[in-house]
């Protein structure tokens, strides 16, 4: 493998004395498409959260192409990182949530160039043009004028994925994306991600509910338990044949479930 | 009882100290606003202001207006502030009511979701330009209602300042009364002007509000 694109270094985070990753190392590679699965409370949303720096770690290094993301080196040592230095790594990372916070105040194109302009100093009309394209690739460009609230779910999730992709991250992180849709719309959005890993060189991380998905989509699922990856590997792999036994009873229970 | 010709030939005089009332609310009710937004923002950007804001708004609440202003306008210059009545009265006005506004500006801010914080920094956008751009257009609308409330209590506390001698319309009323002994026309006129002004703001209020709903809340 090349240069990983991110590393989780014996990372642990702790709410109280509730320790909810417990020692987490994790590399992907630039590209990758890797599927977290697990039951609630597993930790696995809070990987994505300590990546896009929306929670602390008490310990260990997160590294975003070798660049550790809440530490940076000065003088040959490790110090917590400035907002400059933070706002630098995490320029490369973009995450999509699943209650979408869309800005309700803004319409679909609002939202798509806000930050563009405002963080990357695009002018209004290329990143209108950079938002146009996004939209029309999520299909929504003829929703460009509409606000969150006239937007079904699935349409918002959709606009949320495009504004996260205008600010052109190298890691998409996708939180449950589909979490809090009506089943009806839960495929438009899947395919959106889908189409984005087939036209990108894109490194996504997902956690997911969707088995199926996971299964067809993924290079490689890590299935958190109790704040530690339980197994890892190929997909095909792990949902016809898993080797944990906790594993085995969750792919039972989310089988019977549904 | 009830005098149409001295109504009439004391108007002017009351119209003049209108002018002064108008002005003392709004300038007084622009740095409420104002200041106002500026604590409850401080305490979001930088939170070790909190406890200090609060301690100073709590004060603020829990003392009469009135004292306030005897204390800004008499006591100020043995702390070396000399303001002349006016300036003296807007400003205490102004602190009062920027400690109420501030409160409400604070409802604003905590209903707005987490989740509108955590998507701006996803985008990487700066801590003021989420403030500016994301939160306050979302924390305000909300709060246009009580922040008008506010406008028409100020409104209807002004009158204190005539205690430091403000021509305003109670001193003007008050003046009047005691030249002439006829306290009916000025008294009254006085009250009718404040009903009609606050009506006429309430009004004012609730169209602002339906025009920020059209614009806000879809």
């Amino acid at each position: 493998m090349t240069e990983p694109m991110v590393s989780f270094e014996n990372v642990t985070k702790r709410y109280g004395t509730l320790t909810v990753l417990d020692n987490l190392n994790l590399t992907i590679g630039r590209g990758e498409k890797v599927a977290i699965i697990g039951p609630s409370g597993s930790g696995k949303t809070t990987v994505l959260r300590m990546l896009m720096t929306l929670e602390t770690i008490d310990g260990g290094v997160i590294r975003v192409e070798g660049e550790p993301l809440t530490h940076m080196e000065r003088g040959g040592k490790l110090v917590p990182a400035d907002q400059a230095h933070i706002r630098k790594v995490r320029a490369k990372i973009g995450m999509v949530f699943q209650s979408f916070n869309l800005f309700p105040h803004m319409t679909a194109l609002q939202n798509c160039i806000e930050a563009p302009m405002k963080v990357l100093g695009l002018s209004r009309e290329k990143a209108e043009a950079r938002a146009m394209d996004l939209l029309d690739m999520v299909g929504m460009a003829n929703r460009r004028d509409y606000y969150p609230s006239q937007l079904s779910g699935g349409q918002q999730q959709r606009v949320a994925i495009a504004r996260a992709l205008a600010m052109r991250p190298k890691v998409m992180l996708f939180d449950e994306v589909t979490s809090a849709l009506d089943p009806e719309l839960v495929g438009e959005v899947l395919q959106v991600i889908r189409k984005l890993g087939a036209e990108h060189d894109l490194t996504m991380l997902m956690v997911t509910h969707q088995m199926g998905f996971a299964k067809e989509f993924a290079d490689r699922v890590c299935f958190f338990h109790s704040g530690r990856i339980c197994e890892e590997g190929e997909p095909q792999a792990f949902f016809t044949n898993p080797q944990n036994e906790r594993s085995r009873q969750f792919l039972r229970a989310v089988l019977e479930a549904g | 009882m009830w005098d149409w010709g001295f109504a009439l030939e004391i108007l002017p005089t009351l119209a003049k100290a209108a002018i002064v009332t108008v002005q003392v609310t709004l300038l007084g009710f622009l740095i409420a606003l104002s200041l106002g937004l500026a604590l409850a923002a401080a305490r979001i950007m930088q939170p070790w202001t909190a406890v200090p804001i609060s301690l100073a708004v709590e004060l603020i609440r829990s003392t009469p207006l009135l004292i306030q202003i005897f204390f800004l306008y008499f006591v100020g210059p043995s702390f070396g502030l000399t303001l002349d009545a006016m300036t003296a009265g807007i400003l205490a006005i102004g602190l009062h009511y920027a400690a109420y506004c501030s409160e409400v500006y604070r409802a604003g801010f905590e209903s707005v979701p987490r989740g509108q914080w955590e998507a701006s920094v996803a985008l990487n956008l700066g801590r003021w330009t989420t403030l500016r751009d994301i939160i306050i257009p979302q924390a305000i609308p909300p709060v246009v209602p009580a922040l008008g409330n506010y406008l028409v209590a100020l409104f209807k506390e002004t009158p204190l300042l005539s205690a430091i001698a403000v021509m305003e319309l109670m001193q003007s009323a008050k003046i009047i009364g005691s030249q002439t002994f006829r306290y009916n026309e000025p008294i009254t006129l006085v009250g009718l002007f404040f009903l009609v002004m606050s009506l006429a703001s309430a009004w004012a209020i609730r169209r602002v509000e339906a025009g920020i709903n059209r614009r806000y809340r879809r």
